[in-house]
């Protein structure tokens, strides 16, 4: 026990343990629920009432409970495999299209940085970057799986990896719809991989990382505290969320962007799929919604920053000042928030970004028609990539005259 | 050969306008051409206006009262000039053929032989059948004990499966032996042959859900002597 409670926090470090417990208390769930909300946003959004019927006894909870109902029928369905299909590769496929997705949810901070020690205290900013090693600063919990100095490229780099899970689905089914919608998938998703990474090099360029834990603590000026809304890079790289977020829902595979699955005309890559192996791509899906809302969220809006909630409270007026290789805000008036009120308030603001950029995906799924095969196209190499490609220069321009100017 | 009709006329083109033919070949020409302008290549606009649209439907039903009828548990009230299942009608309560006849038809008084007509009374009458469209109704007459009237039938049947509720056989029926004003909508069968409606089950439908008494017509009407009791 003497062992235990004195590595508890070395434990509660360990990055295999932080990921599972992001997966499986923010990841999952709320991609869970994200099943429900579509149908009933979709309905609110067409004059209907939506699934409100799912009950366990007189509990109904606005049809909450549709995600178990529906969790309950894949899971006991029929594990149906098509005598002709490729069966190893069969099974791969679902595993591909999911697995990337939870992988990549390693580089999203969802919280800032824990120093247990303090928990029922005010955090000592200055303290604490003047010295991060000292004392009551020894033990900490960073709130991020893994900071790799390479950030964003790795998720472009695994996410790529997904794209293999329509295509090997497609294939190993030996069905001519199912292959279509393989080929489908695998060029929208190359096509919009190319726009999605180019639009970010802006941010990253303006940001100086592409660490997505260093682009919420330090923001684009270091004139101002990262907690501060006009800091975050929504107001800078407007241009960039706009190219971003369609090439991020195109890279969802979902409306307007559909046409790999296409249900009118060719069922999709997953046709020969049905219950729970079904059941893993519509999950990846919405996995899918929840991580672009957050890599979204991390880059533009700020991630887990509250606005003008800096690590010891609320704070108006006062400046920002660099100790240690380290922003802090210090002076002005401060509301002063124990530590533990303030990293709550901080996790669950990233939990509300992630629920509003995911609500506003559903909302433009719900809103836009689907794009042809050749205005897909159009749209991806011919507007997003030059835009992105100008966008970029652009602010190369600006970043230069800001370095010379000191603005920055 | 014929041919159609509009084939004929020439047709109006909506292809590129041409601003100049060459002299040489009249093929080669210049055209203007129309490219789509800023806004719709990005889709921008397009996408701001569809939001509009959407969200305000969002809002307006998640902050106000949704006008969807959970008619399933509650139930709604039959429009006065829907049509209704099929029944039979009242005998002790003759109803102006009107009232439960084509939606919108004035009621009509009640015909000066009105007891004569016998509502109620199921009779073989042909025009029925021959009258409907898609055939839903079928009578097989008999010969009737009753002196009254000529022949009864041994099966009246209506398949709801083919009735396309136009509400012919109530206009067509001589003796407003068929009403459609009962006030329920026909039920979900769970089979085929529990959509036809047999003679006992027009005799046992209610009005209002079995609230009003059903029909209490005897088959063939009252037996032989039924004038007597007038």
């Amino acid at each position: 026990m003497d062992w235990l409670s004195n590595n508890i926090y070395a434990i509660l470090d360990n990055p295999a343990l932080k990921w599972l417990l992001l997966v499986m208390v923010m990841v999952m769930p709320l991609a869970s629920l994200l099943t429900w909300a579509e149908r009933r946003q979709s309905a609110m959004m067409q004059d209907r009432l939506g699934p409100n019927r799912a009950n366990i006894g007189p509990i109904k909870l606005k049809g909450i409970l549709h995600f178990i109902a529906d969790a309950v029928k894949m899971i006991s369905k029929e594990d149906f495999i098509p005598g002709s299909v490729h069966r190893g590769l069969f099974a791969l496929a679902p595993i591909l299209a999911i697995a990337p997705v939870l992988i990549a949810f390693a580089i999203i901070p969802f919280g800032p940085t824990i120093y247990p020690h303090s928990y029922t205290d005010t955090l000592d900013v200055l303290g604490l970057a003047a010295d991060p090693s000292a004392k009551p600063f020894a033990d900490s919990i960073r709130l991020q799986v893994a900071s790799f100095d390479y950030g964003l490229l790795f998720y472009f780099a695994v996410l790529s990896i997904a794209n293999y899970g329509g295509v090997v689905a497609g294939w190993a089914s030996y069905n001519k719809w199912a292959l279509l919608g393989g080929l489908r998938s695998s060029s929208q998703m190359m096509s919009y991989e190319v726009a999605m990474g180019l639009s970010l090099m802006g941010c990253f360029l303006l940001v100086g990382s592409l660490e997505p834990g260093f682009i919420v603590g330090s923001g684009v000026s270091s004139q101002m505290s990262a907690s501060n809304p006009l800091n975050w890079l929504w107001l800078w790289q407007f241009p960039a969320l706009i190219l971003f977020m369609t090439a991020a829902i195109a890279e969802t595979k979902r409306a307007p962007f559909d046409i790999p699955e296409g249900e009118p005309e060719i069922i999709g890559y997953f046709v020969e799929y049905s219950g729970m192996r079904w059941g893993l791509f519509f999950l990846a899906e919405f996995i899918e919604i929840v991580f672009i809302s957050s890599v979204i969220a991390t880059v533009f809006f700020g991630g887990w920053q509250v606005p003008f909630l800096d690590a010891d409270g609320f704070r108006v007026g006062g400046y920002v000042t660099e100790i240690n290789h380290q922003w802090v805000s210090t002076g002005g008036w401060v509301l002063k928030l124990p530590h533990a009120v303030v990293t709550a308030l901080q996790v669950g603001a990233f939990g509300l970004k992630v629920i509003l950029l995911a609500w506003f995906q559903l909302m433009i799924r719900w809103t836009l028609p689907r794009f042809r095969a050749d205005q897909l196209m159009n749209l991806g190499w011919k507007v997003l990539l030059p835009c992105a490609l100008g966008w970029t220069m652009l602010t190369a321009l600006f970043k230069l005259c800001a370095i010379y100017l000191g603005w920055l | 050969m014929a041919s159609h009709a509009h084939d004929d006329h020439e047709l109006t083109t909506t292809g590129p306008k041409v601003l100049a033919t060459s002299t040489v070949s009249p093929k080669v020409r210049t055209i203007a051409v129309v490219r789509p302008a800023a806004h719709d290549v990005t889709y921008l606009a397009a996408t701001k206006t569809g939001l509009g649209i959407t969200l305000k439907h969002f809002a307006k039903n998640l902050f106000g009262r949704r006008r969807t009828v959970e008619a399933a548990q509650q139930g709604r009230p039959v429009p006065t000039t829907a049509f209704g299942r099929c029944a039979e009608r009242h005998r002790d309560h003759p109803v102006p053929r009107g009232e439960g006849g084509l939606p919108g038809a004035v009621p009509r008084p009640p015909p000066a032989d009105a007891a004569r007509r016998r509502p109620g009374a199921l009779r073989g009458v042909h025009v029925l059948p021959d009258g409907v469209p898609g055939h839903c109704i079928t009578i097989i007459p008999e010969q009737s004990d009753d002196n009254g009237i000529e022949k009864r039938p041994a099966v009246f049947e209506i398949d709801e499966l083919r009735c396309v509720v136009c509400g012919l056989c109530v206009e067509a029926c001589p003796c407003d032996a068929i009403r459609m004003d009962s006030g329920t909508h026909a039920k979900p069968v769970e089979e085929r042959a529990d959509a036809v409606m047999t003679k006992d089950k027009l005799l046992a439908v209610s009005k209002d859900n079995g609230k009003s008494p059903t029909s209490i017509a005897t088959q063939g009407g009252a037996g032989a002597n039924w004038r007597d009791g007038r």
